[in-house]
């Protein structure tokens, strides 16, 4: 809390002491006070002197070893923490790690086949890893900033949603239709708004993901409201049913019906998806329209001199973002079975794009990290509850200070004559828009 | 003036409001030929400039753009990316826009953006990966290999833009405007803040371009040494309007322009001149 | 035509609520120019704190509302500015100079951070209290019985932010300080080189914007009788909207904004559809920033090339 490290034992306990009271009176009322509602709407209040107690006694203690860590370390920061020397070696790394997650990822189902818990997890961030690669063309590479991406995410859920359920169309037709509908939606939003700059745009997109999900808890003809839409057809293996049934895989191939092939099946599916989007992306990347979008993040006027239409490159960016989230939506409500709009909130968006920032702008392979980490970090406190999104939030906060620029802090470029090397993200711009 | 002529500026006005920024400015540019376009801070340069790139649309008057096959385009009427793109007039910047987290390489890239754009079919071709978008992708490096040779960076080719010198980047921006293949080159102030080497080596750059490649170029420069040397006709400005204009001699000599240059002290205004002839 | 002044009456105090939340979203804007997502949550916990030190007055016996109203309004003003200073100094200061999203994502973890806090400090139900405030004026009463109410709380949420106002506009534009924020707001780097205490000035901001969130907070508990931890997410969305809608940056645009949202909210609730009322606030958000990219009294950007 304090800006000067302090000198000396006494400045030392100076500052614990200061924290500690601006502690007190911060927690004084919010926490030394518990209001409830009694039974008959009257509100009533008891104390809880000890835990401010003891969160005060814990900012005393707290401040004091941030200080002498600090002036053991020297000045805090990342790259104190982080050594040049580890920053280069993680490009080397990197080389490695990428495909060597890969294959880990590929044997997850077969390892852990049994393990249920392990398998939904793994589905889950491999859909998070996916959404991130998807946001991360509009943010990381053209430099867009998109709150609202989590509204391409519910068209694609509820397109294929009301599709399977009102007509009976079979996942693999609808797959490429939520894609078409949520680029089309990204389209529809971006014509008109792309032209705005930094901080509007980013509340336009807010307000467009907020407008969906409103739309989606009130058109309860269509959406089934707060309700949802439950008794999504779970996918098939290209037409065949993975049940039990006698026309099932598991029959048709002749082995035992386990729960768990469906599961694996998922799993395989959204690698799948999250692969694709993945090729898409680092194809896209060398050719003349991913450059643009790069170039676009760097400097739009620039782009203009050089007869690049900006609108079409910056729409085609945001459609493209847009189709990998209504993929990925399709696939969370054939997983699910059932979805409602509580499950596409701000959050989510708020969560996709921490996930894209703190993998480094741009960087694929720093997207799937960081949605390992984010989403099985998440994971790893369920026990905390309630207590879960106060951890999530402050992490969020101390890995930003920790390292800004994200967990891989470079670029690749995309075309080179005798050797590509990295550069640095200090050079690369974030974009304006 | 007469000639061939592949710009012609008539009356252009630009106002921001209430201010007059320029007022009916008429001059050519002919083909193949430097032309240069100079004046005092706050004559209207710029704002000149930005009217036949397109970033301002101007108040009034006329730019016509006349290329090689006889084309008439109206610049004022385009605008954006579509004089870069249509009309192929390219500029650089006064303060050096280049893609600074990208390399020297891809920045040349991005600039040939609209050829390789139809090459890759507009994107779907490139991503299945065709021959002939490889092929297009192959001649745009070697179009962005042989500028970075034309202008000494052939060894910085994978380097990041934003890691280069000041001068080495003004050069990369001019190689970055001519790989779009331009018909007009629109360089604002390319020698600013270069040294009395870089200015040479920029001169002869850009003698280089008009002789052997036929493009031609409008200039806006403050550094008379330049000027000078290799401009074929100089158009000078002063409070928006046009002076004085004719072949470096002839402006060099014109009291009007040392007026504007340097108030009333013509004295002063001729050495400062001299020095730069 | 009553049903319609009612509606502007009901809309312009529900305006007022958002505008002073807009205020302490523009402020920091302009200053240090992020998005200050927690903002909502300032204003949440303003609420609280309110809350609270109402209960604990009125049980200490304390009878005279106007006492405990200037008791409530300072002491929660006081705790949360403590709770703005805290926050940009934990989440914000550390990354002023870092790149333009990492401050915002520090921010939409704060906001986390702050409504799973009061979750956990003060439960997830809603926390009602008594009307303290009560009656009011029956302006005009029409043939067919339809009475247009101007009740008194009503009164002192409008007359509040009026003073609220004329004391911040004096502030920024009177007083050394907010000179200096006006210098901050121009270049940062100058300011500091001409003797402007950077740091101090920028905290100040956080401070009073919070302090602004809390009597939000607190015309928001009077007004509607309950806080609850959620009610800063969607108040905040709406008030950060109604900054952008006036002109991120502007403060008068800030107190426009607000009042333009809160009308079209009432209005739009009154005339077609409670359930479409934020879309319809949505909605015109973005038909706005379509035809005037920078908000109503935003400046326009001048592209330098």
């Amino acid at each position: 809390m304090t800006p000067k490290s302090a000198t000396g034992i006494p400045a030392l306990l100076k500052t614990a002491f200061v924290n500690a009271l601006i502690a007190l009176v911060l927690f004084s009322l919010m926490v030394g006070i518990r209001t409830e509602a009694g039974s008959d709407g009257q509100l009533t209040y008891w104390t809880r002197f000890g835990e401010v107690a003891a969160l005060v006694a814990a900012v005393f203690g707290g401040s004091i070893v941030i200080e002498l860590l600090r002036q053991w370390i020297g000045p805090a920061g990342a790259d104190k923490l982080v050594p040049p020397v580890v920053q280069s070696g993680m490009s080397f790394v990197g080389r490695y790690l990428a495909p060597v997650l890969l294959v880990f990822t590929v044997m997850v189902p077969v390892i852990f086949y049994d393990q249920r818990y392990i398998l939904d997890l793994g589905i889950l961030v491999l859909t998070y890893v996916m959404l991130g690669w998807g946001l991360n063309v509009v943010v990381g590479l053209a430099g867009l900033l998109d709150l609202g991406y989590v509204a391409f995410y519910a068209v694609g859920a509820y397109s294929y949603a009301l599709l399977a359920t009102n007509f009976g169309w079979s996942f693999w037709v609808c797959l490429p239709l939520a894609g078409i509908l949520a680029a089309f939606w990204g389209v529809l939003l971006g014509f008109p708004v792309l032209r705005l700059r930094g901080d509007y745009l980013a509340i336009v997109t807010l307000a467009f993901g907020e407008i969906i999900r409103l739309v989606i808890i009130n058109w309860q003809d269509l959406t089934g409201g707060p309700n949802g839409v439950s008794g999504i057809p779970r996918p098939s293996f290209f037409g065949i049913p993975l049940d039990n049934s006698d026309s099932g895989l598991a029959a048709k191939l002749g082995i035992e019906y386990s729960s768990s092939h469906r599961i694996v099946f998922l799993f395989y599916l959204i690698l799948a998806l999250a692969l694709l989007t993945n090729w898409v992306t680092i194809r896209l990347r060398r050719l003349p329209i991913g450059r643009a979008w790069e170039a676009l993040r760097e400097d739009e006027v620039a782009c203009r001199a050089l007869g690049i239409n900006t609108t079409t490159t910056k729409l085609t960016a945001f459609a493209t973002g847009a189709m990998f989230g209504g993929f990925a939506g399709a696939f969370f409500a054939t997983r699910q079975g059932f979805i409602s709009p509580e499950s596409f909130t701000f959050q989510e968006s708020a969560l996709v794009l921490a996930i894209v920032v703190l993998g480094g702008m741009g960087s694929q392979l720093g997207v799937a990290l960081a949605a390992l980490a984010m989403i099985g970090g998440f994971e790893l406190f369920r026990s905390l509850e309630t207590y879960r999104m106060l951890v999530f939030g402050m992490a969020m906060v101390l890995i930003m200070i920790w390292r800004p620029r994200g967990l891989i802090g470079h670029r690749a470029p995309t075309v080179y004559l005798t050797k590509a090397q990295a550069i640095s993200s200090d050079l690369v711009k974030e974009g304006h828009g | 003036m007469s000639g061939d002529k592949i710009l012609s500026v008539d009356r252009l006005a630009m106002r921001f409001g209430g201010i007059v920024a320029v007022q009916d400015l008429s001059f050519a540019a002919e083909r193949k030929k430097i032309t240069a376009l100079i004046g005092p801070n706050g004559a209207g340069k710029t704002t000149v400039f930005n009217c036949i790139t397109g970033f301002y649309k101007p108040s009034g008057g006329t730019i016509q753009l006349t290329h090689d096959d006889g084309r008439v385009i109206a610049l004022e009427r385009l605008n954006d990316f579509r004089i870069a793109k249509q009309a192929k007039v390219a500029r650089t910047f006064q303060n050096i826009r280049l893609f600074p987290g990208m390399t020297a390489l891809e920045n040349l890239m991005v600039a040939q953006h609209n050829a390789l754009m139809r090459a890759s079919g507009f994107t779907l071709l490139g991503l299945l990966g065709v021959p002939a978008y490889r092929d297009a992708e192959k001649r745009a490096i070697d179009l962005a290999t042989d500028w970075l040779k034309r202008v000494n960076l052939l060894d910085r080719a994978d380097d990041a833009a934003g890691n280069f010198a000041y001068g080495d980047q003004r050069r990369l921006e001019i190689a970055r405007a001519m790989c779009t293949e331009p018909a007009l080159l629109c360089l604002d102030e390319p020698a600013a803040g270069l040294n009395a080497r870089e200015s040479a080596a920029l001169s002869e750059l850009l003698l280089s371009i008009r002789n052997e490649l036929g493009t031609s170029i409008l200039l806006i420069e403050h550094d008379m040494s330049v000027v000078m040397e290799i401009s074929d006709h100089i158009v000078v400005m002063d409070h928006g309007v046009k002076i004085s204009e004719g072949s470096p001699r002839e402006v060099r000599d014109d009291p009007k322009v040392i007026a504007a240059y340097l108030g009333t002290d013509e004295e002063e205004a001729v050495a400062v001149m001299e020095s730069g002839s | 035509m009553d049903y319609f002044t009612q509606q502007l009456i009901n809309g312009l105090v529900l305006g007022s609520i958002y505008g002073l939340i807009a205020i302490g979203y523009t402020m920091v804007y302009g200053i240090v120019g992020m998005i200050n997502f927690a903002h909502g949550d300032v204003f949440m916990i303003g609420g609280f704190i309110a809350l609270i030190t109402f209960l604990l007055l009125i049980s200490t016996g304390l009878t005279a509302i106007p006492v405990i109203l200037l008791i409530v309004l300072l002491v929660s003003m006081a705790i949360t500015a403590l709770y703005g200073w805290t926050i940009e100094r934990i989440a914000y200061r550390p990354l002023r100079h870092s790149f333009r999203l990492a401050p915002m994502l520090s921010a939409i973890g704060m906001s986390f951070v702050l409504t799973n806090y009061s979750q956990v400090a003060q439960g997830a139900r809603v926390k009602p209290i008594p009307p303290f405030i009560t009656g009011g004026y029956t302006l005009h009463e029409s043939a067919d019985g339809f009475v247009i109410q101007l009740s008194n709380i009503q009164i002192m949420v409008v007359v509040t932010t009026i003073v609220l106002l004329a004391i911040f506009t004096w502030l920024v534009s009177r007083t050394r300080l907010g000179r200096d924020m006006r210098a901050c707001e121009q270049d940062q780097t100058m300011a500091a080189l001409l003797g402007v205490n950077v740091d101090r000035t920028i905290s100040m901001t956080f401070v009073i914007g919070a302090a602004l969130a809390a009597v939000a907070g607190l015309m928001y508990l009077l007004y509607y009788g309950l806080v609850d931890f959620f009610m800063g997410f969607v108040a905040g969305i709406k008030a950060f909207t109604a900054a952008v809608l006036g002109g991120i940056g502007s403060l008068p645009g800030a107190m426009l904004g607000g009042l333009a949202i809160g009308l079209i909210e009432t209005f739009w609730s009154a005339y077609f559809s409670v359930e479409y009322k934020d879309v319809a606030a949505f909605s015109i958000l973005i038909v706005v920033l379509i035809f005037m990219p920078t908000g109503l009294l935003g400046r326009p950007e001048v592209e330098k090339v």
